[in-house]
């Protein structure tokens, strides 16, 4: 009886389809924001912002990218850490070539090359599906890769071969560089988080939205009834990467300052935002958080308590943490496909009856 | 009342036939060495309830799925309110105002009610990806509009308590009736409806009748709807194609078709399912 609907009367459609349709749930989010507002940036710490809050928040931009495309349109993507690359490298081309413009539109130029690159990718959807496209995709990561490592402009030529963040400054506050504060990185994050996420519930809840599920569910009949499919999947294929750039963008430029390609977006990170978005709940926004938060808080607390707790050698922390996550990912698959985010849900609607079960 | 010329005439219960909306001229369909039609023709008019029999596997769904665009005929044309229609993606038909149901039920298993009868309506929206994206200008107003054109076909159907329930969780007449719902909600020129009652029980084909007769009484709406119980095709239609090994063997109102003795042969003496 906390929860509840009830007296919560919708008086139009246009209140009737809002993000939030119960007053609590409103409620909820807005404390949510209060808190990741005004009160986590002034607590927080090198550590807390680069072992939990700002890799959680560039997740969850991926995660929902790759729920979009895989959760919301059905078209599976293995290709996911290369299109991080492509927003990776294209910020880096873009701040280096014009460095008097500001980073955070470059990070929003960078979504939207991205956004190119990944509707390119996503041709091929049109003829082949399911097993097939996955492999396409997974062609995709690896020569994107490939690419960035092989073609010296890329990274401008760097003895290394590694591209890094130069500084770049809002109002005279460092964003990117070494010098850049925890806070501002995590309210840099926060501030695309928030915007993206919003985007992504316009996009879901509307006419393009629909014909994403429809052609998930069911292409065939989607096409008779009038959506376009070519339409349909390329606007999945560049939505979806243009969130994937994005977090690619801020991984590099925000969260490590410095990457190598192949060690900080290979398959392995195509990989772990799939298991995000599975665990989390395909088709849902709010698991792609939950998702995003489960794996990247899985490694810390397993590391604190096994490690640092029970005095484990962390390598065999580090196994115990594969075997979990692989353990999830099947249960999830099996028994429970819509995720923590279903889980949520199923625990909300018994709320909703508690104490009264009938 | 002479339906064989093509001047419009109002029907016994007072609705208003118009002339010929949908021609096939000689419609041919191949599957590889399958014959599924062999030259056939036949015309539907405008405002009339055109019903399709035949035996199992008489072509009748095929006939449909070139109807609606999903087939391309091996030969002949398909008129649409006088024009040939050119090569298109069904997609493209769907444009043109045809809308369908599906034999087996087609619907979007993870999409509600709503969603559901919402996405019939794509063919009338067209806000851009920006406007949606930042839910502002035309798409939150458009949204609105078609939420009201949506709300109404929801209480014509009598589906108000199952609006917001995933599809997949209703009872199979239901999920007909959500069908039916998702294809008037284009407001098509012409809806084709593939044996409708198929696997309901009495009462829910009374309602699927009611709803048909409805739909075309009160939208004008011309359907043409393949069913296999004679005594509902002869309740429902106007006029009424036979089609048998797919071939057409007669064409013409209930009563014609029915004294027509090929037809007998054919179809009604024999039972084939
Ligand atoms: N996609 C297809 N490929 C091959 N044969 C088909 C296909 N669709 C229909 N047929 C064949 O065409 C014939 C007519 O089928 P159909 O139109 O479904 O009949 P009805 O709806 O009258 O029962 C059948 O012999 C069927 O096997
Ligand atoms: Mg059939």
């Amino acid at each position: 009886m906390f929860y509840r609907e009830a007296g919560d009367f919708k008086t139009s459609y246009l209140s009737d389809s809002q993000t939030f349709p119960i007053r609590f749930d409103r409620f909820r989010y807005y404390a949510v924001l209060a808190v990741a507002f005004g009160v986590i940036p002034f607590l927080i710490n090198d550590y807390w912002a680069s072992a939990v809050f700002v890799p959680f928040l560039i997740y969850a931009i991926a995660a929902i990218g790759l729920n979009i495309l895989t959760g919301y349109c059905g078209q599976v993507s293995l290709g996911t850490g290369g299109f991080m690359a492509v927003g990776a490298y294209s910020v880096y081309k873009l701040m280096t070539a014009f460095p008097d413009v500001n980073i955070l539109i470059h990070v929003v130029l960078a979504g939207m090359i991205t956004a190119a690159v990944g509707a390119l990718f996503g041709l091929p959807s049109l003829r082949i599906k399911g097993f097939y496209l996955a492999v396409a995709t997974l062609a995709a990561q690896f020569f994107l890769v490939w690419l960035f490592n092989k073609v010296p402009w890329f990274y401008n030529y760097s003895a290394s071969g590694q591209i890094s963040a130069p500084e770049r400054t809002l109002f005279g506050v460092a964003l990117t560089g070494p010098n850049t504060d925890a806070s501002v990185k995590y309210l840099v994050c926060l501030g695309f988080v928030v915007v993206l996420a919003w985007v992504a519930r316009n996009l879901t809840r509307g006419t393009v939205g629909r014909s994403w599920m429809a052609i998930r569910d069911m292409d065939i009949a989607a096409e008779i009834i009038g959506v376009n499919p070519l339409r349909a999947k390329l606007t999945a294929f560049a939505v979806s990467s243009f969130f994937v750039g994005i977090a690619g963008a801020l991984f590099f430029a925000v969260y490590l300052g410095a990457v190598e390609v192949g060690e900080a977006f290979g398959i392995q990170k195509s990989f772990l935002i799939l298991f995000m978005v599975i665990i989390g709940g395909l088709g849902s926004i709010f698991g792609s958080f939950a998702g995003a938060a489960f794996l990247v808080l899985l490694p810390v607390l397993l590391k604190n308590v096994l490690v640092g707790g029970l005095g484990w050698p962390t390598d065999l922390a580090a196994h115990l943490e594969l075997m979990v996550v692989g353990a999830l990912i099947i249960f999830f698959l099996i028994a429970e496909p819509h995720g923590l985010a279903q889980l949520w849900r199923i625990a909300k609607e018994k709320l909703r009856l508690w104490p009264f079960p009938h | 009342m002479n339906v064989m010329s093509n001047d419009p005439y109002t029907t016994a219960d007072g609705r208003r036939i118009g002339g010929v909306l949908m021609e096939m001229k000689n419609i041919t369909l191949r599957f590889g060495g399958v014959v599924a039609i062999k030259d056939i023709s036949f015309d539907i008019r405008e405002g009339e309830i055109r019903a399709i029999i035949g035996p199992n596997g008489a072509g009748k769904s095929s006939m449909l799925n070139v109807m609606s665009g999903f087939y391309t005929p091996t030969e002949g044309e398909v008129w649409f309110e006088g024009c040939p229609r050119p090569q298109m993606r069904p997609y493209q038909v769907a444009r043109q105002g045809i809308a369908r149901t599906f034999q087996n039920i087609a619907l979007f298993q993870g999409m509600s009610t709503l969603d559901n009868i919402m996405t019939g309506r794509i063919t009338r929206m067209n806000s851009n990806l920006l406007n949606q994206a930042l839910w502002w200008g035309k798409a939150e107003a458009e949204e609105t509009v078609h939420r009201e054109a949506v709300e109404k076909i929801i209480d014509f159907l009598e589906i108000q308590h199952i609006r917001k329930t995933p599809v997949g969780r209703l009872p199979y007449g239901l999920q007909k009736r959500v069908e039916l719902g998702r294809a008037l909600a284009a407001e098509p020129r012409i809806l084709l409806l593939d044996e409708p009652m198929a696997g309901m029980n009495v009462e829910e084909k009374e309602d699927m009748c009611r709803f048909i007769l409805d739909v075309n009484d009160e939208f004008g709406t011309t359907i043409a709807l393949i069913e296999h119980d004679m005594g509902v095709v002869m309740d429902l239609s106007d006029r009424v194609v036979v089609m048998d090994y797919g071939k057409k063997i007669g064409d013409g109102t209930p009563d014609e078709v029915r004294s027509n003795p090929e037809v007998i042969d054919a179809y009604l003496g024999v039972s084939h399912d």
